[in-house]
């Protein structure tokens, strides 16, 4: 009945070593060795790794900006130059190396753009984490969604869900906890209903996805202004969840006060990227499910259940973006706002992509995203003038390389969007 | 008509009543009844008199029903005041005005869920709309304020220029699809932030486009006026020759699709891409071309966008039109006739707006009604559940009778 072999979602052209990798970086890195080494700014940069009232505070690291620009330049050469000749010897270059390549490039900009001004890395790494996390929760829904051959658009949904049960929840009970907790459940009985219409309807997956996202937008902008915006005091003032410090790591210089004095949303982040990682790859739990993704056929043939998969993956996997959405309202600004989302579930769908299907990898593109949103607003505040419309879109573009294949090989779980009908 | 009425016999008659309740027309009216039903519900508990009396409901039962009953009447009413005939007005120009704000909210809206409906024929999810408006947009703009050419050619350019930046860019998918394989969902929502943040980019940088006194807010001037889409009943109404183009665009898709080759290579390849191939059909370059023509219609979206307005742009002059598209499309059953009435629909939606706040109902309610109108549209197998109908029927007499009428003589 089902012949028609559609092209997976995400498909790719063949999986041959490509040498446009080492092309691109090498572009990159002459880029920020010419633009800003060379022909540089002077100005001194003062790099504040620490904020005052720090543990273990470091004095803040004055250098002149082109002479960052230029070292920099020089090591992201050196990448470069490591990932021709892996290419000549038909090795991939490895991901943590592509990883450290786009790290460096963003610190270099970073002093560019803070020339004559004060860098506070401390603070920018630990607001890009926060913007990170929905994306990252909402990437992780996708990932378990994806890897057993669903499509989830609806990741817009479900962190919209999340965020407004949160908010509402959270304030009508003034327990934050209840409001994490009926966000996630929320968000998972969405995850329900494009599981039953996409594996027990057939329908098309993608379309489900977008409808469950205009029906969610409709009924929250609804309620928005209906009741919300009229009765804020009472159903949409839940306040913040307390900044806690992780004892231990939080005394690590420099990260540590970043990353590890969060709310319990990040933490939880923390928590899950890696569980879901070792659920998935290091257990027959997410064997199961990993081939359910790829040969849904195969997994049925040695008795495996592919539609009770798809649809429990598919469920919890709303339990994660649920909690991703949570961490808009209650895990950071505190209140819900008309369409608060605001396309983060779509970002959430390019990091999955980015990240390969993979928690560690979707996290750090998630991290990307964050840090291109902080330096959009902190760019703007300490040189007036840069095209921000610009650094905008570099993830965009960056993720658009990434689906056309011009970076290594991305490749969907094969059976990623088509419905398996037994028989 | 007479002879084929009685030369039908009685269960052929039920084979018609048949294919009629379970076509996509009986759908798309029940899916809209269902809508227009879940938003009734939502208005009802969200009216302060309902609660109130909800409170004593087993008391006085008639209370609430009474409450809930003028809820729903209240809020349908103001929608229908508000996008079809006012009547509560002073006078005919004011009585009528709503049915012209309906029209003109339905031009960008048909034209863009025609894009995306070719799309969807073609067996591809143009989720792009918004990218595309924007980028064509973008470059009617540059024409209707930053170029001077004599009247009535002005307008040809820049609605010319609308549409074929929507479609260079609706090709750029159609381009990378074909070429690299890479799925034009993912390719159209990335094309979309990237069309935004150049139209911005656009609006702020005063060598460009932005307005010439302008503030640090991205917008551009005011298209010149031998640039505006000329207002077709007179200065009192805002209704604009955007329409006009939108159902030439109807027209066009109707054509194309059921009477051109190319649309006939092009649903070719929705229903089947292999057996296409087979048949000699160049598939990848049926995609470009697609996503092109997609694009084109959206482009006329863009038009009216653009060029239909007395003041300048904002970089959100696509407000929801990229996803509203989809919504019509799939309303519309991706048929010309389809799309121009769930048009409609939607821009009804949104001319009725201003009425609903008038009556302390948020206008968001057709949001809901709309989602849920899609959710059924999207999941055929709910609604026969709910209503019990017929499965998809495998006979035609409906068409073979509807071809012996077109055709005359020339059936046996």
């Amino acid at each position: 009945m089902n012949t028609v072999v559609t092209p997976g979602l995400f498909s790719q052209v063949d999986a041959k070593v490509s040498t446009k990798t080492p092309y691109l970086m090498a572009a990159f890195a002459l880029f920020v060795l010419g633009a800003f080494g060379i022909a540089g700014k002077p100005e001194i940069v003062a790099i504040q790794w620490s904020k005052k009232d720090d543990l273990l505070y470091l004095p803040d690291f004055l250098v002149p900006s082109n002479v960052v620009g230029i070292v920099l330049g020089v090591i992201l050469v050196g990448i470069a130059v490591v990932s021709f000749v892996m290419a000549r010897r038909k090795l991939v270059t490895p991901l943590w190396l592509t990883l450290l390549f786009g790290l460096l490039a963003v610190v270099a900009l970073l002093a560019w753009l803070a020339a004559g001004n004060s860098l506070p890395f401390a603070f920018i790494l630990g607001n890009a984490v926060v913007l990170a996390v929905p994306l990252a929760l909402g990437a992780m829904g996708g990932i378990m969604s994806e890897r057993v051959g669903v499509v989830n658009i609806a990741i817009e949904g479900q962190l919209l869900t999340g965020a407004f049960l949160a908010a509402v929840v959270g304030s009508l009970t003034d327990n934050l906890y209840l409001g994490l907790i009926v966000a996630m459940i929320g968000a998972a009985l969405l995850s329900m209903v494009l599981a039953v219409f996409s594996i027990q309807y057939l329908v098309d997956q993608i379309i489900v996805g977008v409808v469950l996202n205009v029906l969610v937008l409709g009924i929250t902008n609804f309620l928005y202004a209906q009741w919300l915006s009229n009765d804020g005091q009472n159903s949409n003032f839940p306040g913040t969840f307390p900044i806690i410090p992780i004892p231990g790591l939080s005394a690590i210089p420099i990260i540590g006060p970043a990353l590890f004095e969060a709310r319990i949303t990040t933490d939880l982040a923390y928590l899950i990227i890696p569980a879901l990682w070792f659920v998935l790859f290091k257990t027959r739990l997410g064997l199961r499910a990993r081939s359910v993704g790829e040969h849904p056929l195969a997994a049925d043939t040695v008795g495996i259940n592919v539609r009770l998969t798809r649809f429990w993956w598919v469920t919890f996997g709303g339990l994660v973006a649920g909690l991703g959405g949570a961490a808009l309202t209650i895990g950071a600004v505190g209140a819900f706002g008309r369409n608060m989302s605001g396309g983060q579930g779509f970002i959430a769908l390019a990091v999955v992509i980015l990240g390969r299907w993979h928690p560690f990898s979707a996290a750090a593109a998630a991290l990307l995203f964050g840090f291109s949103i902080v330096l959009r607003i902190w760019a703007n505040q300490v040189s007036p003038g840069i095209p921000t419309d610009f650094i905008t879109i570099v993830p965009y573009v960056v993720t658009l390389i990434a689906v056309i294949g011009f970076v290594g090989r991305v490749r969907a779980p094969a059976a990623t969007g088509k419905p398996y009908i037994k028989g | 008509m007479s002879d084929v009425t009685e030369t039908t016999p009685t269960n052929r008659g039920q084979a018609i009543i048949r294919e009629i309740m379970s076509g996509g027309a009986t759908r798309a009216i029940l899916s809209v009844a269902l809508g227009f039903l879940v938003g009734a519900l939502f208005m009802v508990f969200s009216s302060e008199e309902f609660l109130a009396a909800a409170q004593y409901l087993t008391a006085r039962p008639t209370d609430a029903l009474g409450a809930a009953w003028t809820a729903i009447a209240e809020g349908y009413s103001a929608l229908f005041r508000g996008s079809v005939y006012n009547y509560k007005a002073d006078n005919l120009e004011a009585a009528i005005r709503p049915m012209t704000e309906t029209l003109r909210f339905a031009g960008p809206l048909i034209a863009s869920g025609l894009g995306v409906a070719l799309a969807f024929r073609v067996g591809l999810f143009n989720i792009g709309a918004s990218g595309q408006l924007l980028f064509g947009a973008l470059w009617a703009t540059w024409i209707s304020t930053r170029v001077e050419l004599p009247w009535g050619v002005h307008l040809v350019v820049a609605v010319f220029v609308a549409i074929l930046g929507a479609a260079a860019y609706g090709a750029i998918v159609g381009f990378l699809k074909a070429r690299t394989g890479a799925h034009e969902v993912i390719v159209t929502i990335m094309l979309n932030y990237i069309a935004a943040g150049i139209l911005t980019f656009f609006f702020r940088t005063p060598e460009l486009l932005r307005e010439a006194d302008g503030g640090g807010t991205p917008k551009s001037d005011a298209p010149a006026e031998s640039a505006q889409l000329p207002l077709l009943l007179g200065s009192d109404f805002t209704l604009h020759a955007g329409f006009i183009l939108a159902l030439v665009g109807v027209f066009v898709y109707w054509w194309l699709m059921e009477r051109s080759t190319l649309g006939f290579r092009f649903r070719m390849v929705g229903h089947n891409a292999d057996a296409a191939r087979t048949a000699g059909i160049n598939v990848e370059r049926t995609f470009v071309l697609a996503m092109a023509v997609s694009g084109a219609f959206v482009g006329i979206a863009a038009a009216n966008q653009a060029l239909g307005v007395r003041a300048g742009l904002t970089p959100d002059i696509d407000g929801t039109i990229g996803f509203d598209a989809i919504t019509v499309a799939l309303l519309g059953s991706s048929t010309a006739p389809g799309v121009l009435l769930a048009g409609l629909l939607f821009g009804a939606f949104k001319a009725g707006a201003p009425q609903m706040q008038v009556i302390g109902l948020s206008p968001e309610i057709t949001g809901v009604v709309q989602g849920f109108i899609v959710l059924f549209i999207a999941a055929p197998p709910l609604v026969r559940a709910i209503f019990r109908l017929p499965p998809p029927q495998k006979t035609t007499v409906i068409s073979d009778w509807w071809q012996k009428l077109t055709r005359k003589g020339d059936v046996k």
